[in-house]
């Protein structure tokens, strides 16, 4: 199941995002920001991109995801409802007591999941010993990797950066969710990470920037990093973190924060009325937010 | 008991590795830097393309495992013990532990039997770090003989072991006949017993088990009988054995190259104090750092050696 058509594909995102919230409002705890943040991400990886089947979802042939930022679980269960790998009624019991669905993403519990992730900048070694037994047993399956930017200030980050660039992981592409928010406030403020684009360079990347939330965009940079050969490739995508809800756009304080009955009817509202954009094809045009590029 | 011959068990390490590399081609094998220390060098040269070198980058080797184990891989990766258990800790736990991933963790250079390279390499906590996580097979192996069994054993279990082994050069207690004539079978989760002196039971694991014994004869020869245990897997720990000691030996007594807090005194205890009250006496690193010296220095000072052991169970 492919889905090629874009107006599809920002309907899948926009069911993720409520999802997202549905899900942490809920649970009453959560982290709503950095999973609306990658819905476009999510939506494009499980819908266009990845060679999976959730009928078949222990084949070693599959690609493999690793949402090494865990805490934007909520948009990984949303899009593996959305796919078929969990059914979407368990979605209420995200967070809660017994539930297969945890607070940070668990193999062991969640189908679909590939790997447990959830202390911070451990996920892109394990992405790279996927990538690395892929091409031992010639596999051919491509390992994506979603980090946060505030994740990348990790020291094990770069320890596997140095990794993946020694073995010429280019089945392995990693994707960077550059909203440039973190707990305690701007990234830049917080560790400052400047030069993006030529730190990942200088450490073996092939680096494509891209709008994270325009669908097309983030197609064509996934198909140029499959062409990539001999390196590993980086999607830095410039997201927003609470994208699609106004409120919580931009705003670090929704990193962890459940909504109340009155912001989730408010932010409910938000995804509705852009649902009806997308039917119309009124949805503003991504890549239009103002916000700081690199 | 040939107990003149001395091999670390590092050694034996690379050596049952390179073995096991022909007989299962799913073992891989992971380095930090220190392949020619931990010996997996000897696997790397005949397995070229199935030993990755990750540089000294613990944290990284531990988690470029885990993926090549989610792949149907058997990872085997090696630092010493300060670096495995210490520094890739939160690797280990989360990674590697939680995931129940099948990985192998063979940490070299353990205890205080560093030596010269001084306390901060040697590492006196980690039985107690690894026995506390959840899946986590802990192994402490006391001579060459029974690390090449381990190491061949740990490749039929799914999930992941840690295995402590030594630098120090350790006397060989085991070989085949010595098995046969005795009876002993290796079983993961069952000590070995030796003698059934009924004065005293010394428990030990790794380095310490060839100590102990080297005490047991001293004290034969003035008439004291006492029993030595190799306790070679520290989880699950064999409870059966330890009651049974308790029941039948006037003294327990555990040693270890390792702190006397969180190790194998510790373990003993906690099955005692539930199952068999009884008094322990913890022989090990007394809740101190290490220091430079020559590891035969070191387990005097420290007090971990046969004369230590021979005066713990006079007094």
């Amino acid at each position: 199941m492919k889905v090629t058509d874009i107006k599809e594909l920002k309907k899948i995102s926009n069911n993720i995002r409520k999802e997202i919230i549905k899900q942490v409002y809920n649970a009453q705890s959560g982290h709503p920001g950095g999973a609306l943040s990658i819905a476009d991400i999510l939506s494009v990886l499980y819908f266009n991109q990845m060679n999976i089947n959730p009928k078949k979802s222990e084949s070693n042939l599959r690609d493999r995801l690793i949402l090494s930022k865990g805490h934007g679980a909520a948009g990984l269960y949303a899009a593996l409802a959305e796919r078929g790998f969990i059914p979407q009624e368990e979605l209420k019991t995200f967070r809660k007591i017994n539930s297969n669905l945890q607070g940070h993403p668990d193999m062991k519990k969640t189908n679909g999941v590939d790997m447990s992730t959830g202390s911070l900048g451990q996920g892109l070694s394990i992405a790279n010993g996927m990538a690395l037994a892929s091409k031992m047993d010639d596999l051919g399956c491509r390992i994506y990797c979603i980090l946060g930017d505030g994740e990348i200030e990790e020291g094990q980050i770069w320890e596997a950066a140095m990794t993946a660039n020694k073995y010429e992981l280019d089945n392995l592409c990693v994707i960077l969710d550059h909203n440039g928010l973190q707990i305690d406030g701007t990234v830049a403020e917080v560790k400052a990470l400047d030069c993006l684009e030529s730190k990942w360079e200088s450490f073996g990347f092939n680096v494509i920037l891209c709008n994270g939330h325009d669908i097309e965009m983030l197609i064509n940079s996934f198909e140029q990093a499959k062409q990539t050969k001999g390196q590993p490739s980086i999607i830095i995508a410039k997201t927003i973190k609470g994208k699609g809800i106004p409120f919580m756009e931009n705003k670090s304080e929704w990193h962890g924060k459940a909504p109340n009955n009155e912001e989730y009817e408010k932010a409910m509202k938000a995804l509705t009325l852009e649902q009806e954009k997308i039917e119309h094809n009124i949805s503003e045009l991504p890549g239009k937010e103002e916000t700081i590029w690199f | 008991m040939v107990l003149d011959k001395k091999i670390a068990t590092r050694q034996s390490y690379g050596e049952a590795l390179a073995e096991l590399g022909t007989e299962n081609e799913n073992v891989v094998v992971l380095d930090a830097d220190l392949s020619g220390a931990t010996k997996t060098s000897i696997f790397a040269k005949k397995f070229p393309n199935r030993f990755f070198d990750i540089g000294i980058a613990e944290q990284d080797m531990m988690g470029t495992a885990v993926g090549l184990s989610t792949f149907g891989k058997i990872p085997y990766v090696s630092t010493f013990a300060v670096f495995a258990a210490g520094r890739a800790y939160d690797q280990v736990r989360n990674s590697i532990a939680h995931t129940n991933a099948n990985v192998k963790i063979c940490a070299t250079h353990a205890g205080i039997t560093v030596g010269e390279d001084g306390a901060t390499h040697q590492m006196l906590e980690d039985i107690g770090m690894m026995r506390t996580l959840p899946n986590m097979l802990v192994l402490s192996a006391s001579d060459d003989f029974q690390t090449k069994w381990i190491i061949k054993e740990i490749s039929k279990i799914n999930g992941p072991v840690y295995v402590r082994l030594s630098r120090y050069a350790t006397p060989v207690i085991y070989d085949e006949q010595f098995m046969m004539e005795n009876n002993i079978e290796f079983k993961i989760g069952k000590g070995i017993q030796f003698g059934d002196g009924t004065d005293a039971s010394i428990i030990a694991t790794g380095i310490t088990v060839a100590e102990a014994l080297k005490a047991q004869e001293i004290l034969r020869n003035e008439g004291i009988n006492v029993r030595v245990i190799d306790m070679h897997t520290i989880k699950p720990i064999d409870q059966e054995l330890i009651i049974k000691c308790a029941k039948e030996t006037s003294k327990i007594i555990t040693v270890e190259d390792h702190s006397i807090i969180g190790g194998l005194g510790t373990a003993v205890c906690e099955v005692l104090a539930e199952k068999y009250p009884t008094k322990v006496i913890r022989m090990g690193i007394n809740d101190v750092f290490g220091e430079s010296g020559k590891a035969e220095e070191l387990i005097k000072k420290y007090k971990i050696d046969c004369e230590s052991i021979v005066e713990t169970v006079k007094k």
